[in-house]
């Protein structure tokens, strides 16, 4: 056990501290909306400094540093302390990229990874559809040959900013007689091609803008066969590498939401008392700080795992899993000390922090189903973790 | 940055691991508690010699006396395999929680019992219980006038002492005597409780004569009761992890329906969850022990987070294993239940996990002024 960081740290530290002091700008930089030219500048200037796209070579527009997670850590350390956003949280940077570093051709890199990078071009990820969501690989968009194109065919849903995207990473079938894992490959789609439609999908928090979800028509849609990446029908493969991506981009801050709450249930009072006076509240927040420092040391034993590059098995598993449903239990008792205020939103007379509890918990729902529901990640730690058969399969009516 | 057991570490886990796997089978647990029975300690004399020979006595008594002057991380280590193995042992009062008093009071007498713990022939029973609950008007006082010094009163539930041969007793949140264990006036009663592996009793004293009484003592106590929490959560995770396992192996052998269990996904959940559980908890046990070895500020609230933390996810472990087993768990022959019963009994021995919670709040300066 040794929680200090080796010395070179510290001047690295030093450094992104003073690049902060200089260069923090002064308004809010909204990173999911729209394609603010502030935005494009902001990330630009973090490529050049080597604090965003710090791993991806210089010839895809990177800044080309030696991967170093403890590098990570410690300017999302700063960057968190300074509230300023180290690049930007979308699925192009976090999803794309490294897929298209993977497996993507010479030519695809260099178009499409600097772009990417600097926020110029969004990207949407055109995966789920409403007959494939847990069972994926059942997907029924169909892309069928003629000529050099493929012509797309069908339905995708929960496509998160679709309506903002230039760009879509779709897995759709072109190889319909290929057995179900086989027949599917992984296209680069423009959004601006005729033919796709998309419509907005409300949420149950309500929050277009930002969070929009949407589906997304997809008919005789005509698209080059050279936007395939990697090869014809190696979509699922190529598309597993992608999600593992995602799930391990799902680290909650556990103990920043509990700090959060714990401020809460001091300030909001009932009855002249501050909740936090109340042994049956304060009972409920100290189980769950519990378990905070729980995910929290365990992240850390993660990123331990993460740098002498060894596997971390089964417990690394569990994190999607029990991360998601904390932050809802998180958010539940934010609630509960609310009382009868705790369900105002949108702005309302007497609603604490402009709804952000409920906003939380709703999204934190969300985040329970998306990226693989429970039902799966357990499914997963039980199978792949403790080695349990998976369910065989029913017999053919 | 190194979150994780050290080379060393991991070497100690594999011996201890090793050992008792090889001389303690659950039919050892067994024969203990039909040879213990109700009147005598079910603590295997026979085995602690033997783990005191490869230094876990010891572990974490200083050199100078003979130990091995380890870490309480380490202690954590072997706490764990214990709960693993269900081994009867003195481990938590003798080696644990006596220890980290008797080095913090010093002295000739404290070093004498250092020595002793270190070699394997002194085992040190501790009475702690009324220092957080009060049950039965238990508590043991010092009689009025200076000179005189004997002790009265009772301590219940009071750890390894049954057959101890010397006794820490907490008279209250600042004073500790040490007692000999057969000092005239004192009288032991063992608490059979449901677990057949730890070893529980009531002191009677009346009018006894204590080796010696220190007085200003409360950061020895503190630190005993910090080290023994931790210590106690390790022994329940490591129960947890070998209920898990059994349930795991089982669920891969036992068949219904022309399918092996775990292969339904009622089954393959409840294996999940468990192991959801026992995976965090462990990486939040690591960091409480290296609390306390380092950090001290955080030690006395990280402790109590420990032990409530890893009660409440063993109560739960305990459970959803036996139901995997479905009948057959709920049998003797079976022996799941020693662990069952030792996470069981060990839930409420160092204060209970509401008792816990409440102190963590308390020490964190949650609890506004009434």
């Amino acid at each position: 056990m040794d929680l200090e960081f080796d010395a070179r740290y510290d001047a690295f530290r030093e450094q992104v501290r003073e690049f902060l002091a200089h260069n923090k700008p002064g308004g809010a930089i909204g990173m999911a909306e729209g394609r603010a030219e502030h935005r494009i500048q902001w990330l630009s200037l973090l490529i050049e400094h080597g604090y965003w796209a710090r791993t991806i070579p210089k010839e895809y527009g990177g800044y080309g540093a030696e991967p170093d997670l403890l590098e990570t850590v410690i300017m999302d350390e700063e960057f968190n302390k300074a509230g300023v956003p180290r690049g930007m949280m979308a699925q192009g940077p976090s999803m794309l990229v490294p897929t298209l570093l993977t497996h993507g051709s010479e030519e695809q890199r260099e178009r499409w990874i600097a772009p990417t990078m600097r926020g110029e071009v969004m990207w949407c990820q055109g995966y789920s559809e409403p007959g494939s969501g847990s069972d994926l690989a059942s997907l029924q968009t169909a892309a069928r040959e003629d000529g050099d194109d493929f012509l797309i065919n069908g339905q995708k849903i929960w496509t998160s900013g679709a309506d903002q995207s230039d760009m879509c990473f779709i897995l759709v079938r072109t190889e319909p007689d290929a057995k179900k894992h086989e027949g599917i490959s992984y296209i680069l789609l423009p959004m601006d091609t005729p033919g796709i439609e998309v419509q907005p999908l409300r949420t149950m928090s309500g929050d277009i803008g930002d969070n929009s979800f949407n589906q997304v028509l997809f008919s005789d849609v005509r698209v080059p066969k050279a936007n395939v990446v990697g090869a014809r029908g190696e979509g699922w493969k190529i598309a597993n590498t992608t999600l593992k991506h995602e799930r391990s981009s799902l680290n909650a801050n556990a103990e920043g939401t509990w700090m959060r709450l714990a401020r809460l249930m001091k300030k909001e009072t009932i009855n002249g008392v501050p909740a936090i006076a109340s042994p049956v509240y304060r009972d409920r927040l100290m189980r769950l700080q519990a378990r905070a420092l729980s995910m929290k040391h365990h992240g850390m034993r993660m990123l331990t795992c993460n740098l002498k590059g060894e596997s971390s098995g089964v417990a690394g598993l569990i994190v999607k899993l029990q991360n998601c449903q904390l932050s809802f239990d998180m958010s539940a008792l934010a609630i509960d000390v609310m009382g009868e205020l705790g369900a105002l939103y949108d702005h309302t007379k007497y609603e604490r922090e402009r709804g952000y509890w409920q906003a939380h918990s709703m999204f934190s729902l969300g985040l329970i189903i998306g990226g693989g529901t429970a039902q799966i990640q357990k499914n997963i730690i039980a199978e792949r973790g403790l080695g349990l058969p998976r369910e065989p399969k029913p017999a053919k009516a | 940055m190194d979150f994780g057991l050290s080379e060393d570490q991991l070497l100690l886990e594999q011996t201890v691991r090793g050992f008792l796997a090889d001389q303690v089978a659950i039919e050892r647990v067994r024969d203990q508690r039909q040879k213990a029975g109700s009147k005598s300690c079910p603590n295997d004399r026979a085995i602690w010699s033997q783990l005191a020979e490869l230094g876990i006595a010891g572990i974490v008594v200083p050199e100078e006396q003979g130990g091995s002057g380890l870490g309480l991380l380490d202690a954590v280590i072997v706490s764990q395999a214990l709960g693993h193995a269900v081994t009867p042992t003195p481990f938590l009062a003798t080696a644990v929680m006596a220890p980290t008093a008797l080095e913090a009071v010093g002295g000739k007498l404290a070093e004498d019992w250092l020595a002793g713990i270190a070699s394997g022939e002194l085992v040190v029973g501790v009475a702690v219980t009324e220092l957080f609950s009060v049950r039965e008007d238990a508590g043991v006082r010092l009689r009025p006038g200076r000179q005189d010094g004997k002790l009265d009163g009772k301590a219940i539930m009071a750890l390894d002492a049954f057959g101890a041969d010397r006794l820490l007793v907490a008279l209250d949140a600042t004073t500790l005597a040490l007692v000999d264990a057969s000092a005239p006036g004192l009288e032991k009663t063992r608490l059979l409780t449901v677990d057949a592996t730890r070893c529980t009793a009531e002191l009677s004293f009346d009018g006894v004569d204590p080796l010696a009484v220190f007085e200003g003592a409360g950061a020895a106590i503190a630190r005993m009761l910090e080290a023994g929490r931790i210590a106690l959560a390790a022994d329940t995770l490591g129960a947890c992890e070998s209920m898990v396992e059994q349930a795991v192996a089982y669920a891969k052998d036992r068949k219904q329906f022309d399918r092996v269990i775990g292969s339904f996904q009622a089954v393959k959940h409840m294996c999940a969850e468990m192991i959801a559980e026992v995976e965090p908890a462990r990486s939040l046990l690591w960091y409480a022990a290296h609390a306390f070895d380092g950090v001290p500020d955080e030690s006395p609230w990280m402790s109590c987070h420990a032990l409530a933390h890893i009660a409440e996810i063993g109560r739960e472990i305990a459970s959803v294993s036996t139901q995997v087993h479905g009948g057959i768990g709920w049998t003797d022959e079976q022996n799941l239940h020693f662990w069952f019963k030792r996470i069981a009994n060990a839930r409420h021995l160092l204060g209970g996990p509401e008792l816990l919670r409440a102190r963590a709040a308390d020490l964190q300066g949650l609890v506004p002024a009434a």
